[in-house]
């Protein structure tokens, strides 16, 4: 077996999807925290979105699967919660995927969640980036995503919430 | 101490099991759309949870225990949930209430769990936390909203949370796992925090134009495994499967 260098490893993870959001790849949402070559194995640390993400399994058997193709056959995945994972942590890039893809990208940090019940966060729309947009559901269509709707230009959308 | 430990993490993966499986029961039944997608989501989360808590459990319980053989071959009266938990969902305003009046409770306990001594607890603590911040902030938007609406619906909400209140007690009554938990400074303290949970829940209820009930008994049991008979009948339908083809796989 080939033996790969940790950047090797990151590079491959780059074509690894998000199964529900296949235009961004799990570098993009940042929930890959670690790789770690010990010479008898490569092991790939995520962290979970949400704790009742049901994609995290899916994601797991793409990563082996990907790392498989790539001649790697001692790779192991493991789950860790913390520190545990925040919109924080998606990458620029995959915020510019988001919206192209049809999605507003998460805005500000999450350190700034209302607590309890604050007023709901204004949002740009993704499609024609008004800011004229108003919270339909806190929970879209995952538990990942708020509806929202665009009063200008009357799309509805998903928001990526901050976590 | 261990027996305790593990007892304490029942209770915790418990709660979320239970609500989680009520919850998934609006599934297809919602009044819109939108909320019937919000509650499936938060159902969703509390079974997250539940994973994450009853794989620390099994965990610590060893002999080869598992997530799955907790939630679906125990009996009812190894279950440690709350009472108010296993209660049937009823109409949409005392499921609403039972939310509300669990995710305040829940919000406060797991901002203080941040700080247990126990590192599993504190980093389930941590993703639980962000998840139910959202709930709590959705279910005292509903009771307001049904408080604050029309007569049908004020009346309604206001008779589901006078009807749940004896049964929300039980989150407050401390026995001797939470006293020894507290003291090891891993669990939490319960007076705490019903002085905040009751703080918040005055709050809303005022917003919401409701009364707040006034003091009563607790129902208690849950926590020590004895319940209602709602829970043999929740339990009939989340455990038939696993049980009827216990080596099925998906
Ligand atoms: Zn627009």
């Amino acid at each position: 077996m080939k033996q790969y260098s940790e950047k090797e490893i990151w590079e491959m993870l780059v074509s690894v999807p998000d199964p529900e959001i296949p235009a961004l790849s799990v570098l993009d949402l940042g929930i890959v925290r670690e790789v770690v070559l010990t010479g008898e194995q490569t092991l790939i640390k995520i962290t979970p979105t949400y704790s009742g993400c049901p994609a995290m399994k899916e994601i797991e058997e793409n990563i082996l699967k990907e790392l498989q193709a790539q001649g790697i056959d001692n790779a192991v995945v493991e789950t860790i919660l913390s520190p545990p994972w925040t919109t924080d942590w998606m990458t620029e890039e995959g915020k510019e995927k988001l919206r192209k893809f049809g999605i507003a990208p998460p805005e500000g940090s999450s350190a700034d969640k209302s607590v309890l019940f604050g007023e709901a966060k204004k949002v740009t729309c993704p499609y024609c980036q008004s800011r004229n947009t108003q919270m339909v559901s806190q929970f879209g269509s995952t538990a990942c995503k708020s509806l929202y709707k665009c009063e200008d230009c009357l799309e509805p959308f998903d928001y990526f919430k901050c976590l | 101490m261990q027996n305790e430990l593990v007892q304490y993490t029942l209770r915790l993966g418990d709660n979320a099991l239970i609500l989680g499986q009520r919850l998934t029961e609006w599934c297809g039944h919602g009044p819109i759309l939108e909320q019937d997608i919000a509650l499936s989501n938060m159902a969703l989360d509390q079974l997250g949870q539940a994973r994450m808590l009853l794989q620390y459990a099994a965990q610590l319980k060893g002999e080869g225990s598992t997530e799955d053989a907790l939630a679906f071959f125990r009996q009812e009266g190894e279950f440690r949930n709350l009472l108010l938990l296993e209660l049937e969902n009823g109409d949409w305003g005392k499921t609403i209430a039972r939310q509300f009046l669990f995710d305040t409770f829940n919000y406060f306990q797991y901002t203080a769990l941040l700080q247990s001594e126990d590192e599993t607890l504190r980093a389930i603590a941590q993703k639980a936390i962000k998840e139910v911040t959202y709930h709590a902030q959705w279910s005292a938007e509903w009771v307001i909203r049904l408080g604050d609406g029309t007569d049908e619906s004020h009346k309604r909400i206001q008779e589901a949370v006078d009807s749940l209140w004896e049964w929300a007690n039980e989150m407050f009554v401390a026995d001797a796992v939470d006293e020894l938990m507290l003291e090891k400074g891993i669990g939490v303290n319960l007076t705490e925090i019903h002085a905040l949970w009751e703080e918040k829940v005055a709050q809303v209820l005022a917003m919401a134009t409701l009364q707040m009930p006034a003091e009563t008994w607790a129902q208690t049991g849950g926590k020590q495994g004895d319940h209602t008979e709602s829970l043999g009948f929740l339990l009939a339908e989340m455990q038939s499967l696993p049980r009827t083809y216990p080596e099925a796989k998906w």
